[in-house]
């Protein structure tokens, strides 16, 4: 169980990185009046980030992925529990991968 | 009525802490592959703690350790926490002063998403939050150093599909957001914008590229309608 210092200090760097972004966005909004227009803006942000996330993961990993993430938002649009969404989309990428 | 939230957060996480596992235990495992020692890899997971870019880390790592090319990568990688915590940041109102700037030390994508969903219907308390973030934080701790000393016992979670599971998770909790055609057109710009960026612009910008055309097209939709009406 060693830590050589060359290799703390690469991963205090890329800490210090990685906790500037997750600091930095409390900041962001600091100054900004969050009201009509603005907060019609930022109540979009968290559904536009997930589907940024999505989309081009489920497209470029394959086609069961893509069938698959077809078949969870069917199940999460009938409002199934979460657990149970997930649960659908892994057996439904398991199965599709053995398919295709 | 703290550990009461608290608790309530840990469960509502619990799918995905599942999920973390095999990953956290798969990536320990590749850690080690590059003469990461046990004790480094849980430093990184513990000083890092994001596992898209650890993994982009990991491919890039040789020794000595490129220190500011690591940096400046994963960096890149985590600029979406910029607008995570953005916008996590106006449903921390009920957060004690002072805790936010450690809470957010804690926000990995999946606990994000998780509170967003809750700020959907009720007010988020730090209890909560912290049963999402903590139970995601020691998971990945526990099971990147179980990975890096033990090996991937599980095997490629793609085989059981436990790598899906994430992209599962955040479809499930985008269903909660939908509130008619705007949000729509919304996620319309979002897709557009986050493929096509994927396909031309190099590296992980296309999330918040995909992100901020999301933002866009609510603000110009938002004009229209101040125009209409």
């Amino acid at each position: 169980m060693s830590v050589d210092l060359h290799t703390a200090l690469a991963i205090l760097a890329m800490g210090l990185a990685t906790y500037g972004t997750r600091l930095g966005g409390l900041y962001l909004l600091r100054f900004v009046n969050v009201r009509g227009r603005t907060r019609a803006a930022l109540d979009a942000l968290p559904p536009a980030i997930l589907m940024a996330v999505i989309v081009p993961s489920v497209l470029t990993t394959g086609v069961a992925e893509t069938v698959a993430a077809g078949i969870t938002a069917v199940a999460a649009m009938l409002r199934l529990p979460m657990l149970v969404t997930i649960v659908v989309g892994v057996v439904s990428v398991v199965i599709l991968r053995g398919v295709l | 009525m703290a550990f009461r939230d608290f608790r309530l957060g840990v469960v509502d996480m619990l799918p995905l802490l599942i999920a973390f596992v095999p990953i956290g235990a798969l990536w320990g495992a590749l850690a080690a592959g590059k003469g990461l020692s046990p004790a480094e890899a849980g430093l990184m997971s513990a000083g890092v703690f994001a596992g898209a870019s650890q993994f982009v880390a990991v491919e890039l790592w040789h020794d000595p350790a490129p220190i500011l090319l690591l940096a400046f990568t994963v960096f890149i990688v985590n600029v979406r926490h910029f607008l995570m915590s953005a916008s996590l940041s106006r449903h921390m109102g009920a957060f004690p002063k002072g805790t936010r700037g450690i809470a957010v030390y804690f926000m990995c994508d999946e606990a994000w998403a998780m509170a967003e969903r809750r700020a959907l219907t009720q007010e988020l308390t730090l209890a909560y939050y912290l049963g999402l973030a903590l139970s995601a934080y020691f998971t990945w701790l526990f099971s990147s150093l179980a990975g890096a000393v033990f090996g991937a016992q599980f095997g490629d979670p793609a085989a059981y599909g436990i790598d899906f599971a994430f992209s599962a998770m955040f479809i499930a909790i985008l269903a909660g957001f939908w509130k008619g055609p705007r949000t729509g057109a919304v996620l319309g710009a979002s897709a557009l914008a986050a493929a096509l960026a994927k396909l031309f612009v190099p590296g992980v910008w296309y999330i918040v590229i995909g992100g901020l055309a999301g933002v866009a097209v609510a603000a110009a939709l938002y004009e229209e309608e101040a125009v209409a009406a």
